[in-house]
């Protein structure tokens, strides 16, 4: 039996499983960055990747998107193998990504960053609800998007993937680089849209921010799974995540 | 003293004129370059070779199934950009994940075997392409000049789909979209969107540009397989100066240009087949991204 499914889960994940990842691999043309990853995500849940500075936790959010040079296991999203698709079709198969730089586009306004993704599926947040959780968007409407603050552009990156449809957000570090005010909002906005019954893959360095948000968190190390660990068993695992994580 | 006014300026207006005739090419040439290349990456060496389709294709059209000059504008540049269409897939696509160069040279290879089979076919000589005669009631005829019709229309038709090729880029959905995976085509496509498919049909409408530009000249020059290799030398220096990948700077560069050496015609003529180039040259020497270029 494979590593992630002996794992027991938590009583916060009730909803079926939505994600299965068996021994991922992945390739940026001869370098060889995931050597079998597996982990599991329930319908509902927020779960973090946490991991050192090149663990490989972006890579795994890149091999589900098909952004990577090459990558073979397995990823079953809704219990459908997603492993050879193109990252368009993954995207529709209802999967929403938000890179670790972000990507807001300088030549398009905030207004076109918001509505560039498609929508997939209907369920998504409308604009008004949007607007209710990222006002300052409306604000600055017309603004070229990457004349946002730092704080500014995360909240858009992630809104714009709230609108499509998309059941599962996958966020890279989205706290990274931002004020601790502005991460507590980005924390708030997780749990509202958990609220929604998003499912949420959070990639974080910050456990402290993660524990904020998340019901379980795996940790990573050189391109593997190598624990485990529920939120509310955290404080009583403090000394081996310190060790992973060093810090 | 007026008279000698008047007489200068009659010296020079037909010449200004010509030059903004030249200039209405030179726009609408550097404005599918670089669209392309914005969104491909790939400098289309083929884009002359496309507008000599483009004004061939008008041509047969006339010729042979009797088509007359409005049915070709429309229906020239949708079948050469089906022809670029057909190459982006079987050809171009393929060399999206190596070097810049590759494109450039299979573009370059293309456009040679397009010029070798057209003057096989139909010589070198030129072919005649009378334009409509309704143009004639455009015809400006004032004491300090007599202009034709048709390059009224030319430079008219110019600016209208160069505006509306801006205003689709800049204000619509299908825009924010070419705008979007130009900067970032690997986070667009994770968005869901079949990037793949907008290149090919981005260089489809590229290609088509061309050829409309094409019918455009075929009334103004002899229909000849040279017709096209004239043009892009002088094109490709606008893309270079106006700043490679521009939408509004290879538009104005284009018709600036065209002015730029009309005039030179009349104040320097030794300069005017040169002035083009040696602003290329202050021009990358000075600001190398161009002059509305990024960088
Ligand atoms: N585009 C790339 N090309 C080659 N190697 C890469 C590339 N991106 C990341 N890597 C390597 O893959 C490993 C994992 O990186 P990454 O997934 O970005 O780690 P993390 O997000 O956990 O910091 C690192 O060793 C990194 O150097
Ligand atoms: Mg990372």
């Amino acid at each position: 039996m494979h590593e992630a499914a002996t794992m027991t889960h938590p009583a916060t994940g009730q909803g079926h499983l939505i994600l299965e990842i068996r021994d991922l691999e992945a390739w940026y043309g001869e370098s060889h960055v995931l050597h079998g990853v597996s982990l599991d995500i329930r319908q509902g849940e927020v779960v973090t990747l946490l991991g050192r500075n090149g663990a490989g936790k972006t890579s795994t959010l890149r091999a589900m998107m098909g952004l990577v040079g090459r990558r073979a296991g397995s990823i079953k999203f809704e219990g459908r193998e997603t492993i050879g698709l193109r990252s368009d079709l993954i995207a529709r198969t209802g999967i929403a990504y938000c890179p670790e730089e972000r990507g807001i586009f300088a030549s398009l306004d905030v207004t076109e960053n918001l509505m560039l993704p498609p929508v997939i599926a209907p369920g998504g947040l409308g604009l008004d609800e949007i607007y209710t959780l990222f006002p300052n968007l409306k604000e600055r409407a017309r603004s070229p998007g990457t004349k946002l603050s730092g704080g500014e552009q995360q909240m858009l990156a992630i809104a714009r993937i709230l609108r499509t449809g998309a059941r599962l957000l996958l966020l890279d570090e989205p706290s990274e680089g931002l004020a601790p005010v502005i991460v507590q909002q980005i924390g708030a906005m997780i749990r509202a849209i958990k609220q929604r019954g998003f499912t949420v893959l959070l990639v974080e360095q910050n456990f402290r921010f993660a524990q904020t948000v998340a019901d379980r968190h795996y940790v990573m190390e050189h391109g593997r799974i190598v624990d485990m660990v529920a939120n509310e068993d955290l404080a009583s695992s403090l000394d081996r995540l310190h060790e992973y994580l060093g810090v | 003293m007026i008279e000698n006014l008047l007489f200068e300026l009659e010296m020079a207006a037909p010449q200004v004129i010509l030059g903004l005739v030249n200039g209405a090419f030179y726009a609408l040439l550097s404005l599918g370059l670089a669209i392309i290349f914005g969104m491909l990456n790939v400098i289309n060496f083929a884009h002359g070779a496309q507008f000599m389709m483009g004004a061939f294709v008008a041509w047969m059209l006339l010729a042979w199934a009797g088509i007359p000059y409005w049915g070709a504008l429309i229906l020239a540049p949708l079948l050469v950009g089906a022809f670029g269409v057909l190459i982006e897939r079987t050809m171009i696509a393929r060399l999206y994940k190596l070097d810049h160069l590759y494109g450039l040279l299979l573009t370059f290879g293309l456009a040679l075997i397009i010029e070798g089979i057209f003057r096989n076919g139909f010589g070198s000589s030129g072919l005649p392409y009378a334009p409509p005669a309704a143009f004639n009631a455009l015809n400006i005829d004032i004491p300090i000049m007599f202009l034709p019709g048709y390059r009224v229309w030319v430079v008219i038709a110019s600016v209208l789909v160069c505006l509306a090729t801006w205003l689709v880029i800049e204000k619509t959905k299908i825009g924010a979209y070419l705008r979007a995976a130009t900067e970032r085509p690997e986070l667009v496509q994770a968005f869901g969107v079949n990037v793949p498919r907008m290149m090919t049909l981005t260089y489809g409408a590229g290609v088509a540009l061309a050829a409309f530009a094409g019918v455009l000249a075929a009334p103004i020059y002899s229909v000849n397989p040279a017709m096209g290799a004239n043009f892009i030398i002088t094109v490709f220096a606008v893309v270079v100066i106006g700043g490679m990948g521009s939408i509004m700077g290879s538009v104005v560069t284009g018709f600036g240009l065209g002015l730029i050496e009309g005039l030179a015609r009349v104040f320097y003529p030794e300069a005017s087949a040169t002035v083009v180039f040696v602003i290329m040259a202050i021009v990358l020497l000075t600001r190398p991204a161009g002059l509305f270029g990024r960088g």
